[in-house]
């Protein structure tokens, strides 16, 4: 029982690393109505980002993290202004095929650069540390950290929407694109905002899936697809959705490898088949 | 016909379209005469070409006209390509029987599974297909009978002597390039291709004017699936030998998307121009490994973004030119020379009423 428990709350914690990857998959799409098919891809291109300075310059890898956020900031802004938006119009497929084929540049170009070897991060102790709770469970220090990230940009995300000009510019976007642009929003910028504030948020996730295990140039579509099955589970436009969607599909992945080795990430896309069956709207869909 | 003084009549053909049809024609006996005098080499060769453009031109079919942008098409391919295994090596079916059954299979798994990947639309639709896809990779992975994540081999082709199994599998595998040239514009000159093709060109449109849009595209899906399964079933047949990680690769779906992108989407000559510039580029980029992925991943975006029309759209707006008899012409005659004669195309994308 006790090992059922401690499967669970293992579960949970990599519910939080989940969660990590699919709040800015929840945020393009929640903006654009536009799924961004190389998420994934662009999640790792931020893990490598961070691999130079912290193999280089002995840069702790949580520190790398803001450097290599801002830098993503950046290029989401630029890729969304110089190339993305031009995409957006009549043709629903274009947004699709361009993002796909940037998945496909991308994930050969880490290839090319960084072969396909391995790669992870090193925190030292703080890596192995785990609290014992009693009744023989000990979480990870590392895996509680990333729940309680995930849990604080979630917060801080839906502050933003809520409460600042360029949250409630990005939910008027959101709405309706024409009728924000005639009170002086511009769609454009607004759009690169989002993109920007989506790979800043997989710079995060990219990081800390590198510390808690390892990443090739290769680890882009799994990271995409456990994002978007978070977003679906949890159901549109709903940041704490999103959230609890991505525990749902952590405490799947581990209760099925539990079952039987190699079940386990089939028991995610399982449970993701199964809402899209009975509830096709997520289980906590709203109107961001 | 004459109205008002103005006669005209309603022709689909042109005298380059009845020039392209017999090319056609001569391309298919010419595909078809291979055996007679190329290679084994060749042959192999020619079967993975064959595979490619088939699996392109049904990728162009659900995304081109259908509107569905699917990247998870490999869960077809891996089901057709296991089917042969299955009836094949292990219920005594004669493997180039096995390979029409390959696409049936693969038809109905698409469309038992079509109630789950139908519930999403549009970018949610395509990752979901991908994950589909994943989970057929999963589940073939587990099945110890088919060799599990290892895979296994098609040893009854042993059965089979050498020359026989090599022009077999090539003659089979021209048989449905040119099956599904064939039916893909018969499809599209019928009721069902007009309203694919008004779906193409504005969803909401068709749907007001009657057209069963979510019937039409689960058609069009399950019938894409079906093609894309042969394409396994032959590919597998030629390579001899299987696994979960080749027969349900992404990359047969990204070759596609590329293709049919780069050549022209929603046309049929699209898909035949991009097959030709794969191959071509994978030839010259054949030392550089993962350039050439980047090569045509950059060509593909660079497309979408400035020129979204394709290749062949481009060389159809700049002469004007339509090989394949699908647009309806007006052609007026009263008082006009037969030369340049004013045309009015029905059924165009984006000409309706030029003058």
């Amino acid at each position: 029982m006790i090992e059922w428990l401690d499967t669970i709350i293992q579960g949970v914690l990599l519910g939080g690393l989940y969660a990590l990857f699919a709040i800015g998959l929840s945020i393009t799409y929640g903006v654009m109505r536009v799924v961004n098919i190389g998420h994934g891809d662009f999640l790792v291109l931020a893990a490598y980002l961070a691999l130079w300075p912290v193999m280089q310059m002995q840069l702790n890898p949580f520190l790398a993290i803001l450097p290599v956020a801002a830098l993503m900031f950046c290029l989401g802004y630029s890729l969304q202004r110089i190339l993305l938006n031009r995409t957006i119009g009549p043709n629903p497929l274009a947004p699709l095929l361009a993002t796909f084929g940037l998945s496909i540049i991308l994930r050969n170009g880490l290839q090319q650069v960084f072969h396909s070897d391995s790669r992870s991060f090193q925190i030292g102790a703080l890596g192995t540390d785990s609290i014992a709770v009693g009744g023989g469970i000990a979480i990870g220090l590392f895996p509680l950290i990333v729940f309680a990230t995930a849990i604080a940009l979630t917060v801080l995300v839906s502050l933003l929407f809520t409460h600042t000009r360029i949250g409630i510019a990005l939910r008027a976007t959101s709405d309706d694109a024409e009728t924000a642009g005639l009170m002086g929003i511009r769609a454009r910028h607004t759009y690169g905002i989002a993109l920007a504030i989506s790979f800043a948020l997989i710079a995060v996730g990219g990081v800390f899936a590198g510390i808690r295990t390892t990443f090739t140039p290769e680890s882009g579509p799994a990271a995409l697809l456990y994002a978007f099955e978070a977003v679906v589970i949890g159901g549109m436009g709903s940041l704490w959705g999103t959230f609890a969607g991505a525990v749902i599909l952590g405490v799947a992945q581990t209760l099925g490898a539990k079952i039987a080795i190699g079940i386990g990430i089939l028991a995610g896309h399982l449970v993701f088949l199964a809402v899209l069956f009975f509830k096709p709207t997520g289980l906590f869909a709203r109107t961001l | 016909m004459t109205e008002r003084g103005v006669s005209y009549t309603v022709s689909r053909n042109t005298r380059t379209s009845v020039a392209a049809v017999w090319l056609g024609v001569a391309s298919a006996l010419a595909v078809l005469s291979v055996p007679l005098w190329g290679s084994p080499a060749l042959m192999r060769w020619g079967v993975e070409v064959m595979c490619y453009l088939v699996l392109a031109q049904m990728w162009n079919l659900m995304a081109g006209y259908g509107g569905l942008m699917s990247v998870g098409m490999q869960a077809f391919v891996g089901v057709g390509a296991y089917s042969l295994f299955i009836f094949a090596q292990h219920l005594g079916v004669h493997p180039f029987l096995a390979i029409p059954l390959g696409g049936v299979m693969a038809a109905l798994a698409a469309l038992l599974t079509s109630v789950l990947v139908f519930r999403m639309r549009g970018g949610y639709f395509a990752i979901g297909t991908w994950v589909l896809a994943e989970v057929f990779r999963i589940a073939f992975s587990n099945v110890s009978l088919l060799g599990g994540g290892s895979g296994q081999s098609l040893t009854v082709m042993a059965h089979i002597d050498r020359t026989t199994r090599e022009i077999g599998v090539y003659l089979i595998a021209a048989t449905v390039l040119i099956a599904a040239s064939v039916a893909i514009n018969l499809l599209l000159r019928s009721r069902f291709g007009l309203g694919l093709t008004a779906i193409r060109d504005s969803e909401d449109a068709a749907e007001s004017q009657g057209v069963d849009v979510k019937a039409l595209k689960l058609q069009v899906y399950t019938l894409a699936s079906f093609g894309a399964g042969l394409v396994g079933a032959v590919y597998f047949t030629s390579i001899l030998r299987i696994s979960p990680n080749a027969a349900f690769d992404p990359n047969w779906v990204v070759a596609a998307v590329f293709i049919v992108v780069i050549g022209g989407i929603g046309t049929l000559e699209g898909p035949v121009l991009g097959t030709a510039i794969f191959f071509g580029l994978r030839w010259l980029l054949a030392d550089y490994g993962t350039w050439y992925w980047l090569v045509m991943g950059a060509v593909a975006v660079g497309v979408v973004v400035f020129a979204p029309a394709g290749l062949w759209g481009y060389v159809r707006a700049r002469w004007d030119l339509q090989l394949l008899p699908l647009q309806r012409r007006l052609i007026l005659s009263a008082r006009q020379p037969q030369r340049g004669a004013r045309t009015l195309e029905l059924a165009g994308k984006t000409e309706v009423g030029r003058t």
